[in-house]
């Protein structure tokens, strides 16, 4: 807010007073020390399950939660793994969370193509309707669907969860690749039918490529928005062998078994798989937060 | 005149029969978004366990909900967690990144300030009910909240956080500060980077301080972020769900229930499932409200000269 904050470019200003250069230092790393503080409190919790998810049951009861551990103990958190058939979770989150990024990623090119490079009639009116279906409350509409499923027989099956998250995810991927794909360039559509292309063939050899960037953003929240959904897959899936990893976790808090160690292993176990993500995706999510955040 | 309309109906050929990329969307989007929002506006108007035959009552179960303690006291927590979920987070976002804007990245470069970015942002790219058990755990009777005050001498004030009534509420909207505050602070710095450095520093030679400068400079020019953000937060808000199942269930009591998990209840556990619907039906009337403002808003800003 100040002059410092002005680039390199600015033109030379006279020298500040030394009093005033002081003064900005201490600011400046002042506000670095305090920034580095609040970073710690954000990441305690983290680290305080980690700590304890890596103690023996024994040294827990004797040492408190607060303690270090005195060496990894790991057999918490592979009893864990083996009790709630940890493997199979990954797997069931997984294949939904891929299923759903990769379908409704291309649903959503074709909507987007429709609506973006089609310029239908009504067009502004259908992303309204999307936009506002992909804000619904999924109360609104779980219980038609758990009986709707139900009466297909496809209750209890990764497909319900499939299929649902496909159309609630790609409503908002239509209004990201429509509005991506409005300003395409006229010319490039002459061309290419002047070129005798039709319509398919220009969504994929022209369309599709030039909007991979939008369409990796996307893919990348419909796969995070998927792994995280909690509210439909706990209605849809409530055989264990089918659940999700976020649903598996939850639905065992106060169990018996789940003593304060067992329990920090299972907070572990699910905060894990959503960082490794967060650092594989990291740029793309950052270049995608603004866009992503109408859902 | 003339010669426009050759092209135009030149260029149909190309630019009609576009409807067919659209349709197995909006097929699905009928079949799987649309009909089953219908049927439940229409279950709100029965009574129905779920099993046998809906019985027509009418606006009963609406005139129901007006008289429900627990309905009412639903809606008033997620009132307080607006606070937890929008104030706060907003405010603090827009300090954090302040700072990072200001003072981090042009002393200590951009690198710094995308770390403490990425830091902050950390809590929100995990699933709600996780975070969920990770603060269950600290806020256990014989949790490391407690092992912490009684560490540094505050055993007094130890607690049993989410069994209490008085607390409950308060636990569950400190965890949601810290889930938040990573939302808003990114959308802020990203928006920061667009504003004009060169009215912040006539402003600075006026004699501003910077708290003034940001306040009256700064900020009005990134207000359109503000905006989106304390909407997007706030039906967020209303759709507060995997947090209170883990945590709390709602109680002790009705002092953590939320209209998301008492829909649910009325739902799966009671066997209410008209009156469910009917509190459903009334969620997705405030969402649509709000996001009816929102999408005005957004047309003004950009789709109005996009379509």
């Amino acid at each position: 807010m100040t002059a410092s904050t002005t680039i390199a470019k600015a033109p030379a200003r006279p020298r500040r007073p030394k009093g005033q250069r002081v003064g900005r230092a201490v600011r400046d790393y002042g506000s670095l020390a305090g920034l580095l503080f609040l970073l710690l409190v954000m990441f305690l919790p983290f680290l305080i399950i980690t700590i304890n998810a890596i103690k023996s049951p024994a040294e827990y009861s004797t040492n408190g939660p607060l303690a270090l551990p005195s060496g990894v103990y790991l057999t918490g958190i592979i009893n864990f793994w083996n009790r709630i058939d940890f493997t199979t979770c990954l797997i069931n989150s997984m294949v939904i969370s891929l299923s759903v990024a990769i379908l409704s990623t291309i649903l959503s090119l074709l909507n987007g193509f429709a609506l973006g490079i089609g310029r239908m009639r009504g067009t502004v009116w259908l992303l309204v309707f999307f936009m506002i279906a992909n804000m619904l409350p999924n109360e609104a509409i779980a219980y038609p669907l758990y009986y709707f499923a139900k009466f297909l027989h496809i209750y209890d099956t990764q497909l319900a969860v499939i299929i649902i998250f496909t159309v609630i995810q790609s409503a908002f991927g239509t209004y990201l690749l429509a509005s991506v794909l409005r300003p395409f360039p006229r010319e490039v559509l002459d061309a290419a039918r002047v070129d005798g292309c039709n319509k398919l063939q220009l969504l994929i050899r022209i369309v599709a490529p030039v909007s991979k960037p939008s369409l990796l953003v996307f893919f990348a929240f419909s796969f995070i928005w998927t792994w995280n959904e909690f509210f439909l897959p706990l209605i849809m899936l409530p055989d264990n062998s089918k659940q999700t990893v976020p649903i598996a976790i939850s639905v065992l808090q106060g169990q018996n078994f789940m003593d304060a160690t067992t329990t920090a292993s299972s907070a572990l176990l699910g905060v894990l798989p959503c960082i490794l993500f967060f650092l594989l995706f990291q740029r793309t999510l950052t270049k995608g937060i603004m866009a992503g955040s109408l859902k | 005149m003339e010669s426009r309309k050759a092209i135009k109906r030149k260029g149909s050929s190309l630019d009609s029969g576009y409807w067919v990329f659209l349709l197995p969307g909006l097929v699905m989007f009928l079949l799987v978004i649309i009909l089953p929002f219908v049927v439940t506006i229409g279950i709100s108007f029965t009574k129905w366990n779920g099993v046998t035959t809906p019985k027509f009552i009418g606006l009963d179960n609406y005139a129901t909900a007006m008289g429900d303690t627990a309905f009412w006291t639903s809606f008033q927590n997620n009132l307080s967690l607006i606070l937890a979920m929008v104030v706060i987070p907003t405010i603090l976002g827009l300090l954090l990144a302040g700072l990072l804007f200001s003072y981090i990245a042009p002393r200590f470069g951009v690198r710094a300030a995308n770390f403490f970015r990425a830091g902050f942002y950390l809590p929100q790219v995990m699933p709600v009910a996780i975070a969920g058990v990770v603060w269950g755990w600290i806020l256990a009777p014989d949790g490391a909240l407690n092992a912490l005050l009684q560490a540094i001498g505050l055993g007094m004030l130890s607690h049993d956080w989410l069994g209490d009534g008085g607390t409950a509420l308060f636990s569950i909207m400190g965890m949601m500060i810290w889930f938040q505050v990573g939302f808003p602070l990114v959308i802020f710095f990203t928006a920061l980077q667009r504003t004009d450095p060169a009215l912040a520093e006539a402003a600075s030679l006026d004699g501003a301080s910077p708290w003034q400068s940001f306040i009256h400079i700064t900020l009005p020019q990134i207000r359109p972020e503000v905006f989106v953000v304390v909407l997007v937060t706030t039906i967020a808000t209303l759709k507060v769900f995997g947090q209170v199942y883990v945590l709390t269930r709602g109680g002790p009591g009705v002092s953590t229930l939320v209209p998301s998990y008492y829909v649910y209840v009325n739902f799966f556990t009671d066997a209410k499932v008209g009156y469910g619907s009917a509190i459903a039906t009334i969620m997705a009337a405030i969402i649509i409200i709000l996001a009816a403002v929102f999408i005005s808003f957004q047309s003004r800003q950009d789709l109005a000269e996009d379509f």
